[in-house]
């Protein structure tokens, strides 16, 4: 089962293409790493797998042949979106009841005794929690929402790198122990080094390469991912300057 | 190679899978919208104990002077002057009528204006309910709520104004005609519907710019100007005026005087009051005695020299129809704004 497939999938904002002609196919059970420079279209393609936007072309679908935004999709893909939104007014457990009610799996426990782990009280309003704490919260309610597809926009851009490192201990977690499916975005290299078995590079709103790490290191004879990307990246640059 | 790929179909659990209850987004919608709810509430709520206790003292002033006889008595006068006396700054409507904008601004305005301009529609749209049924029910849910609490409050203020338009005019109280704009609005169904207009107003307004605090000024903008085209230019519309012809001798009190205007001859010679020409002609100050009112002075001498007074009117007997014509289209407006905002939520690209 692939948990993304996307053909020939575009999307236009006026006469530019924030993404266009991608077509890749994201197996389950992969932690799978979006990668990219700014402005190379991944929030575009996530917003576009998560439903919140709409194709200009091509088509995609999700968790196996599911029309994006159907119930079932819905219901399967968690989504923490950039910047991890929360209604910063509402205390925490206000949060977790309002995820509870809009979803139709919610583990209560699991969310409790996360939140506890990590020290955030249930009285304290969201926007009162330290960044890392707020995307902690953000994951722990995608979490508790069971889903098949864990979907993370930026996860941690904006933390510090002891937050960084508990956030991604929570995500690989989740993708070990409970075989949850994992897409995340980042113009950040060096953390998804540990965590990413799958990797889709993105520039100027192309896919440039797209394939199991292992596989693509092999194939490309790098000895990182970074060193992978970096090259693949480079000689994007490259062509398209001579051009 | 063969290449095998998943077919794209539909899952057999996509039929089965049934969707989260609607009721769910009660307690959603309460939590996320409690302190805007909390203050519509404490504000309507004021304003009823202090209309109830200035409403309850008028309507017993007002219950002695009827009943007393002889009404010329110094004693009975006394009584009127008591009932005048309480004519106080609601009297006449105007301070009330900013409750539904205010109401629709403050509520309506930031439903989906915070969500787009926080960004946790993200959060909201991406979640099992589903996008346009978290609005459907979000925006049906505070629209009846709002729409419920304006319903009782304008009970309340149906119940206070009714000495105001008696037949009692002898009372010394403010001769008002029920269609004046600040009593029809407050009364019967105006209230409420115009509190819904402006709820559908602001959202519509919220989700278009995005932007709290731009959408509640535009939102009292739009409303003020339909407002007075209301009472400007359509209400006088809603059934076609009776006309009379007459020094206003075939006019109920307390109609609702749309225009006037005079002939001659079967023509019709000017509008409103005469132009300064024709008294010149027919009727000069010094012959016309005092001047004055139509009815004392250039009026009667007019009607000698061969014009006729016409006016058009709105009986008072009308009032309940004109309610529920008002109260329809402004239910149709808020329905189709709030239908247009559900659409556009269903429709937005991130």
């Amino acid at each position: 089962m692939n948990v993304v497939e996307a053909s020939a999938l575009g999307k236009r904002y006026g006469r530019t293409w924030a993404l266009r002609e991608c077509t890749l196919a994201i197996p389950a059970g992969r932690v799978a790493a979006l990668v990219g420079p700014n402005g190379a279209g991944k929030t575009t393609l996530l917003n576009l797998a998560v439903g919140l936007s709409a194709p200009s072309a091509g088509t995609v679908t999700v968790l196996g042949g599911r029309r994006v935004g159907s119930p079932a999709a819905l219901d399967g893909i968690a989504f923490v979106a950039q910047d991890t939104p929360l209604y910063k007014n509402l205390p925490v457990a206000d949060m977790l009841s309002i995820t509870r009610s809009l979803n139709r799996r919610f583990d209560q426990p699991y969310a409790r005794a996360r939140l506890d782990e990590l020290g955030i009280p249930p009285r304290r309003k969201a926007g009162k929690l330290s960044g890392g704490q707020q995307a902690q919260l953000a994951l722990t309610l995608a979490l508790a929402r069971r889903p098949r597809l864990l979907v993370l926009d930026e996860p941690v851009a904006m933390l510090d790198p002891v937050a960084r490192h508990d956030f991604m201990a929570t995500v690989l977690a989740a993708a070990s122990s409970d075989g949850v499916s994992v897409l995340l975005s980042s113009h950040v290299l060096a953390e998804l080094e540990r965590v990413a078995s799958y990797l889709v590079l993105l520039a100027r709103g192309q896919v440039r390469l797209a394939g199991e790490v292992g596989d693509l290191l092999s194939t490309h004879g790098h000895a990182s991912l970074e060193e992978l990307a970096m090259a693949c990246l480079r000689e994007t640059q490259t062509s398209e300057v001579t051009r | 190679m063969t290449a095998r790929t998943v077919p794209a179909r539909p899952d057999q659990d996509d039929a089965r899978l049934r969707p989260v209850p609607w009721r769910r987004m009660a307690g959603v919608t309460w939590r996320q919208h409690r302190i805007a709810l909390a203050g519509v509430a404490v504000l309507l709520g004021a304003l009823a104990v202090y209309l109830w206790i200035a409403g309850t003292s008028l309507h017993h002033a007002y219950d002695a002077a009827v009943a007393c006889h002889p009404a010329s008595s110094a004693a009975c006068q006394g009584l009127d002057n008591t009932v005048s006396g309480m004519d106080n700054f609601l009297s006449n409507g105007y301070l009330l009528q900013v409750l539904p904008v205010l109401i629709g601004a403050f509520v309506g305005a930031p439903v989906l204006a915070r969500e787009l301009e926080t960004g946790t529609f993200r959060y909201a749209w991406t979640q099992g309910f589903g996008r346009p049924r978290w609005a459907v029910a979000k925006l049906v849910l505070l629209a009846v709520v709002v729409t419920a609490a304006a319903g009782a409050f304008g009970a309340l203020l149906t119940w206070y104004y009714q000495p105001f338009l008696s037949d009692n005019q002898f009372l010394g109280l403010p001769k008002t005609t029920p269609f004046s704009s600040g009593m029809f609005d407050l009364r019967g169904v105006g209230f409420p519907a115009w509190t819904m207009a402006a709820f559908a107003i602001g959202v519509l307004a919220g989700m278009l710019i995005r932007r709290v605090v731009p959408a509640i000024a535009t939102t009292l903008v739009v409303y003020v100007g339909l407002a007075f085209a209301a009472a400007g230019f359509l209400r006088e519309h809603y059934l076609a005026p009776l006309v009379t012809s007459g020094l206003y001798s075939n006019v109920p009190s307390n109609a609702w005087i749309v225009s006037t205007w005079w002939t001659r001859d079967g023509r019709v010679a000017f509008g409103g009051y005469p132009p300064a020409s024709v008294l010149n002609q027919f009727c000069p100050p010094t012959s016309a005695g005092k001047g004055g009112g139509p009815s004392e002075g250039w009026g009667p001498c007019l009607v000698q020299h061969g014009f006729t007074q016409w006016t058009s009117y709105q009986p008072t007997s009308r009032f309940w129809p004109f309610q529920w014509i008002e109260g329809g289209w402004l239910l149709a407006l808020s329905v189709l704004l709030i239908a247009a905002t559900i659409w556009l939520v269903h429709r937005r690209a991130a």
